[in-house]
């Protein structure tokens, strides 16, 4: 059979060109959710199995972990939960939950973690890495600076990914699937032999190395294949191939790199092209192609690394984003919703709610009422989705971008990141006050240039402009933090088989971040509006604040306030924007925490918004918990002040809110929770966690994990497994605010 | 341009109207029901803002991307206590194809009235009970006025929808609630009946206003009771609607 038979031909025959083989091909689904199948007996067994294996996997904090192979594409031996009833398979090592180990990252994150789960690694693995091989950590802080290290060790730059992988960069998993691995090598092949430049530079020294990663990478991949018995040198030729395939190739992706967010990108309607047809031929049922979909689901749902204790107090719950985005439109007005839209969706049903993948709603307002009214549904039962605004980043992105990780838009195949992490902008706000001395550690951290802000109460135009100059201070060394990790890392731990699934051509954005924008807002909106009194301590450093007269805080969509955030976005965009990036990277900026926002609050001071110490701070770019006292259209209306085009790679809002609130009855829910979005998105917000729950819920839950194993929250940017929380964190989502009223 | 006595408002309402609703709270009530929720509403020198319709409209616009399912809710106190206000305000609401309704408990009735009721899209009418000396014990005045608003309301085909708080012990009587029902079903420009569950989330504003407050012992209605009433209600073939 010819693989393309019944599709319609375009560029994408003749060129690597996926977007292009969807947009003449897919076929739009406007209809409702009642062609849904049910969970076929395979699917509840595997299931239920997996269901077990996580009890155990929960008390013990790891299943199993491997001890001696470094994890690669083809390193493992083929892995089955039952093989007899899979339909999609793969495994990251031979055993689910087995958890693979990538000291290409950095070494002391395996040995670490290994340890605190009562593994040990295996002897010659470790010399090997230490003796033989250099690893991506050990090159970083091999040319980090003193600055660099001070503010990494003080925490006002932390989360970097200088002791694993980086992540964020999606390949274009599709690419193998619709076109086969050999013809991607031979494309590869053909560009490495056809340039012959007069000079090798050593830019170009390296592109050729890489190029040659990559083919070895996608040799590797075929070898992976050939372990489960399956060829994948030649395009797919049914929808189970499609699937299976693509998946094949993000599963070489996610033993190859151990990255902070190894994201899917935007499958499913790719997929829904092979379905339509498999059905139109009578070849599948609707049965069977929801099968098909819940078992992807599920392999998806068992993607595990090895982290620390450490790790996971930041970004809590086991996090991996492996995150599919699903909807939006094309430029044409149509949308991209499938039947495989729902199908995706539809697996929060047959498999439970779960936090991955994590699954991201490209919002328009011109989407389908159906699929509208079925994605509020699915947000109402499970809390288990995210909502991105279609209609902002289609203008940027075009129609088949995707979201790596919670918020940070890319072209699917051409675009790729070098992420991040995030500063902690309230502990600068600190610093500036007191000269930058960290309030914690009590050591001087930047030079000693800065002259401390003086004086009983806080004048904002002093602070205002000592602060923008420890902005730059920040903004400095934290350039230069990423320029040394992100060299490093392409140098020891290069993503070879995700940036073979990605065009010969790349553009690169590089990441930053921020933390903590509302209490910086309030604090200046307090010394501005209100009276804010300093405490210093005998050595002069001030240690607390008074607010002694009100102001109306981040969240109440008051433009004083919030212009005041809205200028610290772009001021802090300018300052990266005037350093130099690494491989001149497009630089971009976050507003997002994810669950660190507990961790850098413990580790801040008292703040002059009236915030104590060790208090954590407001969730990605959301208001500080129960002072936006406006109603939640306050609230949201704050939030999408804050610009895009300064902050590009996303601004994160986690919104809950009690089922009565929305409305009586599920229709009117869902109408309701449907007119909410569309009012946040054409206000231009970015990025929206819904959450539909009581307190109380959270509150039994915190009590009797037994009884809820997969209830499912949205925090910043990733949806989590709440009874995986810590106790610290179960309480911080506890606190926030729950819309009961507006 | 006439200013209103305002409570305050809510950006985005659910519980009144169909839709995410801008709702607006007005000061001033004649009536001083016992199961009131709102007694900081009654007095109109209470108020906490005076405003001109331009100045709530100018609040209107800050949320307008969010109520186009919906639109704008007055209520109160006692919405018709300052009907000409509500005019002017739903005649700029229409101009943006805003669709409007108040919350009234009929109390009120006159030309002014006549002429809000032109520009308001639909009625929530209040029919605290049926029985006269009953809603005169329970609201302090009498039903007569709210029965001649809906037969006005009748007249004019107003869309309406009617609500009714169950309170145990006061307006949960079988034989009351098939007298109230068998009345409201033989008005069909009735779209919709609200149930409305009574709670005890005003009794915190009554102590605080340093007002007796009697129901402090009443029960919130069980599940069953409120099942009943609706049983009752649909008996007569009323569309009902279960509200929390």
């Amino acid at each position: 059979m010819n693989a393309y038979e019944g599709f319609k031909i375009g560029k994408w025959v003749d060129q690597i060109d996926v977007n292009n083989f969807i947009a003449e091909n897919y076929t739009e689904y406007t209809g409702d959710e009642s062609f849904l199948a049910g969970p076929t007996a395979a699917t509840k067994q595997l299931w239920d199995t997996l269901s077990e294996m996580f009890i155990i996997e929960k008390e013990k904090g790891v299943y199993d972990a491997e001890t001696r192979i470094p994890s690669q594409i083809d390193s493992h031996d083929a892995g089955y939960i039952n093989k007899d009833l899979e339909t999609i398979v793969g495994l990251q090592t031979d055993k689910p939950l087995k958890r693979g180990i990538f000291p290409n990252g950095g070494l002391r994150m395996v040995k670490q973690s290994l340890k605190e789960y009562g593994y040990e690694l295996d002897k010659q693995t470790e010399m090997i890495f230490t003796k033989y091989r250099k690893t991506h950590n050990e090159g970083v802080f091999a040319a980090y600076t003193n600055s660099i290290r001070k503010a990494r060790s003080n925490s006002i730059i932390t989360g970097l990914p200088d002791a694993y992988g980086r992540g964020r960069i999606i390949g274009d998993y599709r690419r193998v699937a619709l076109y086969g691995v050999d013809r991607l090598i031979k494309q590869r092949q053909d560009h490495f032999a056809n340039t012959d430049p007069k000079e090798i530079t050593d830019t170009i020294a390296r592109e050729r190395e890489e190029l040659t990663d990559q083919i070895n990478a996608l040799k590797a991949l075929k070898r992976m294949a050939a372990a489960y018995g399956i060829d994948i040198s030649q395009p797919a030729q049914t929808a189970q191939e499609a699937i299976q395939w693509t998946y094949f190739a993000y599963l070489g992706a996610i033993k190859d790199q151990n990255g902070a967010a190894m994201s899917l990108g935007r499958v499913s309607t790719f997929m829904d092209i092979y379905i339509e047809r498999d059905l139109k031929n009578g070849v599948i049922t609707e049965e069977q192609a929801q099968e098909m979909m819940d078992h992807f689901v599920m392999k998806l749902r068992l993607v595990r690394f090895l982290r620390t204790p450490e790790y996971d107090e930041l970004f809590s719950g086991d996090p991996v984003w492996v995150t599919e985005s699903v909807g939006g439109m094309t430029n044409g007005g149509k949308s991209m919703v499938t039947k495989n839209s729902f199908r995706l969706l539809h697996t929060l049903y047959n498999l439970g709610p779960s936090p991955e993948p994590n699954l991201t709603v490209l919002w328009s307002e011109s989407l389908p009422m159906n699929w509208k009214k079925y994605c509020a549904k699915v947000s109402i039962d499970t809390s288990s989705l995210q909502y991105e605004n279609d209609d902002l980043m289609r203008e940027q992105l075009g129609s088949d971008y995707g979201i790596a990780c919670c918020v940070s838009p890319m072209e699917i195949g051409k675009q790729m990141q070098f992420f991040g992490a995030r500063a902690n902008l309230p502990k600068a706000l600190l610093y500036t006050i007191n000269g930058g001395k960290d309030e914690v550690s009590k050591e001087q951290v930047t030079p000693t240039t800065y002259e401390k802000v003086g004086g009983e109460y806080l004048d904002f135009d002093e602070v205002w402009t000592k602060f923008d100059k420890m902005l730059d201070w920040i903004a400095e060394t934290y350039v230069k933090a990423l320029n040394v990790i992100h060299y490093m890392h392409d140098k020891y731990s290069y993503e070879a088989l995700e940036m073979a699934l990605h065009d010969l051509e790349v553009r690169r954005t590089q990441a930053f971040g921020i933390a903590g924008i509302s209490i910086v807002a309030d604090s200046f909106a307090a010394m501005k509006y209100g009276k804010v009194r300093v405490i210093r301590d005998e050595e002069g450093d001030a240690v607390d604040y008074v607010v002694e007269k009100e102001y109306i805080p981040y969240g109440n969509n008051d433009d004083n306030t919030d212009q005041i955030a809205v200028q610290i976005v772009q001021n802090f965009m300018n300052k990266i924007r005037s350093h130099k990036m690494y491989r001149n990277a497009i630089p971009t900026q976050s507003v997002l925490t994810i669950t660190s926002n507990v961790v850098y609050g413990k580790k801040t001071g008292n703040t002059p918004d009236g915030r104590r110490a060790g208090e954590p701070f407001g969730p990605g770019a959301n208001p500080m918990h129960g002072r936006d006292t406006r109603g939640a259209i306050a609230s949201l209306s704050s939030v999408a002040k804050l610009p895009f085009e300064d902050a590009n790679d996303g601004i994160s809002y986690t919104f809950a809110i009690t089922p009565s609130t929305l409305g009586q009855g599920s229709d009117e829910q869902k109408v309701n929770l449907v007119g909410l979005m569309d009012g946040y998105f054409n206000q231009t917000g970015q990025h929206l966690n819904v959450n539909v729950f009581d307190r109380s819920l959270l509150v039994d839950a915190m009590e009797h994990p037994e009884k809820y194993p997969q209830l499912t929250i949205r925090v910043s940017g990733y949806a989590v497994n709440f009874i995986k929380l810590t106790k610290e964190q179960q309480l911080d989502v506890i606190n926030r605010t729950i819309t009961t009223k507006f | 341009m006439t200013k209103a006595y305002i409570h305050s408002f809510e950006s985005f309402g659910t519980k009144d109207g169909p839709g995410i609703r801008f709702v607006l709270f007005l000061q001033g009530c004649p009536l001083r029901c016992l199961f009131c929720h709102n007694p900081d509403t009654w007095k109109r020198k209470d108020f906490k803002m005076e405003w001109t319709t331009d100045e709530v409209f100018n609040e209107i616009k800050k949320v307008k991307g969010f109520i186009k399912s919906g639109g704008v809710t007055v209520s109160g106190g006692e919405p018709l206590m300052q009907a000409e206000f509500i005019e002017q305000l739903f005649v700029k609401c229409h101009e943006e194809g805003i669709h409007t309704a108040v919350d009234t408990s009929g109390f009120m009735f006159n030309e002014q009235i006549k002429a809000t009721l032109a520009v308001t899209d639909l009625v929530l009418l209040d029919v605290k009970h049926i029985v006269p000396h009953k809603y005169k014990a329970l609201t302090g005045q009498s039903l007569e006025p709210t029965l001649e608003f809906l037969e006005y309301l009748q007249s004019i085909d107003k869309p309406t929808w009617i609500r009714y708080v169950l309170i145990p012990g006061y307006t949960d009587d079988e034989a009351d609630l098939k007298a109230w029902s068998q009345k409201i079903a033989t008005y069909s420009n009735v779209e919709r009946v609200d149930l409305l569950a009574f709670h005890q989330m005003g009794q915190s504003k009554w102590e605080q206003m340093g007002l007796k407050y009697e129901l402090s012992a009443i029960e919130p209605p069980s599940a069953e009771e409120i099942v009943r009433a609706e049983t009752i209600m649909k008996s007569y073939g009323l569309p009902v609607s279960q509200r929390n």
